[in-house]
């Protein structure tokens, strides 16, 4: 298990995130906006995350070739599902009061999602992409298999050679991310709803 | 393309049908087992608080590793997939069973037992009916798992959709690797929309547009 495998494993993982990100967050306000596009968009994630991972790899690597670029762009197409659930789901969750009350206050549409509703949201976005992280430590280990690398590469390795040792150092690994990532990403999404609530319960003290 | 099918079209086809037979032996074992498992949990909460944990840990494990795994102690046999897959499938089944169960409202039960239902009627009558549409949802999630990690049976030279895929890819062909891939995500889409039916199928009237809860 050398350091290169570990990073470039975490390299994926974060890429795919920042992708998925860029491209769900748009979407997952786009269902918000427009009840007619929400059904066919969540409908494609859905079938996105059905396809099995190998399957979904192939295909994009003869379009895109082998290499890191091919799962980063899989993995980041596999975490669409949670952003772009939980975004819709945060937004639609936020209160209606709230919303109406900046409305009256004369902000725009945009104006609104981004300085009330947004924010509002915030921690149900997170969760999606909590969620979304930790599978996709997981699916990167698909990786080696299109030539990205990362731990995956061991793991093959090991079982072509039929190394039980570097097998079990190479998951013990992979499961010691995915439960750090979990743990820490939960830890930050309990301070935030933290910092919510209390900003709901003491207004006055924010001037 | 007439070619291609003229070359690959018998292969692809026992490739489908390998793949179908892993997907239907695993999800019908590992649904019995979860199921059953399920219910057990869910009648002793007190074992429960430590094997759920456990559950997720193990579920963490990438389904590679486990095949591979299982290769290096028994080798290159069908039953080597199937066993590992099996565990796969069971998981979502278990956690949705047991979930389901605990999820049935109390007043339900409470009110099961006013009737004068023993524990098993209870349990058969009142309390699985309602958690069986998320058994459903957890059997959907096992066989789309199934699916997908039957493709890895081809890792250990064990047929199935993905040795197409694997071939495909080493040999830098991209019909091979379409050939496979398309059929594996044809599958996958079309066996969840099946149980999505399901689902609506077996949910009680009471619960049909959300009339309960």
């Amino acid at each position: 298990m050398t350091f290169k495998l570990f990073s470039e494993h975490l390299l994926i993982v974060v890429a795919a995130e920042v992708l998925a990100l860029a491209v769900g967050l748009p979407l997952g306000v786009l269902c918000y906006f427009s009840p007619k596009a929400r059904k066919p968009i969540l409908w494609v994630v859905d079938v996105l995350q059905t396809i099995p991972a190998l399957a979904l790899l192939g295909i994009i690597m003869v379009l895109a070739g082998a290499g890191k670029q091919t799962v980063i762009i899989g993995i980041a197409l596999y975490s669409l599902l949670p952003i772009v659930q939980n975004t819709n789901l945060g937004l639609l969750q936020v209160d209606p009061g709230v919303k109406e009350a900046a409305c009256g206050m004369g902000m725009g549409r945009m104006y609104r999602l981004i300085h009330v509703e947004f924010p509002l949201a915030f921690p149900v976005v997170f969760t999606g992409v909590r969620i979304a992280a930790v599978n996709a430590v997981g699916s990167a280990v698909f990786a080696a298999f299109v030539g990205g690398g990362g731990i995956g590469t061991a793991i093959y390795k090991a079982i072509r050679i039929q190394n039980m040792n570097m097998l079990m150092q190479g998951t013990a690994t992979l499961m010691a991310i995915a439960i750090a990532l979990d743990l820490s990403m939960g830890w930050v999404e309990a301070r935030i709803k933290r910092g919510h609530s209390s900003m709901k319960k003491a207004p006055a003290r924010r001037n | 393309m007439t070619k291609f099918f003229e070359i690959y079209g018998q292969m692809l086809l026992r490739a489908i049908i390998t793949h179908l037979e892993y997907v239907a032996i695993s999800v019908s074992v590992g649904f019995v087992i979860g199921l059953a498992l399920g219910i057990l949990l869910s009648r002793i909460p007190k074992w429960s608080t430590f094997i759920m944990p456990l559950v997720s840990i193990f579920q963490t494990i990438p389904g590679i590793v486990f095949i591979g795994v299982l290769f290096l102690y028994l080798g290159m046999k069908p039953i080597t997939v199937i066993i590992a897959l099996s565990v796969y499938a069971m998981f979502p089944v278990l956690k949705n069973t047991y979930t389901g169960i605990l999820e049935v409202d109390e007043g339900l039960k409470e009110a099961a037992k006013g009737c004068g239902m023993s524990q098993f009627q209870s349990l058969f009558r009142v309390e699985l009916p309602l958690a069986f549409p998320n058994v459903i949802a957890g059997l959907r999630l096992a066989t789309i798992y199934t699916v997908s990690w039957a493709v890895l049976a081809a890792m250990i030279g064990l047929g199935g959709l993905g040795d197409f895929i694997y071939q495909g890819v080493s040999a830098n062909d991209n019909t091979l690797i379409i050939a496979g891939a398309i059929p594996a995500a044809v599958i996958a889409v079309a066996l969840g929309a099946l149980i999505d039916r399901l689902q609506k199928l077996v949910t009680p009237r009471g619960m049909r547009r959300g009339a309960a809860q």
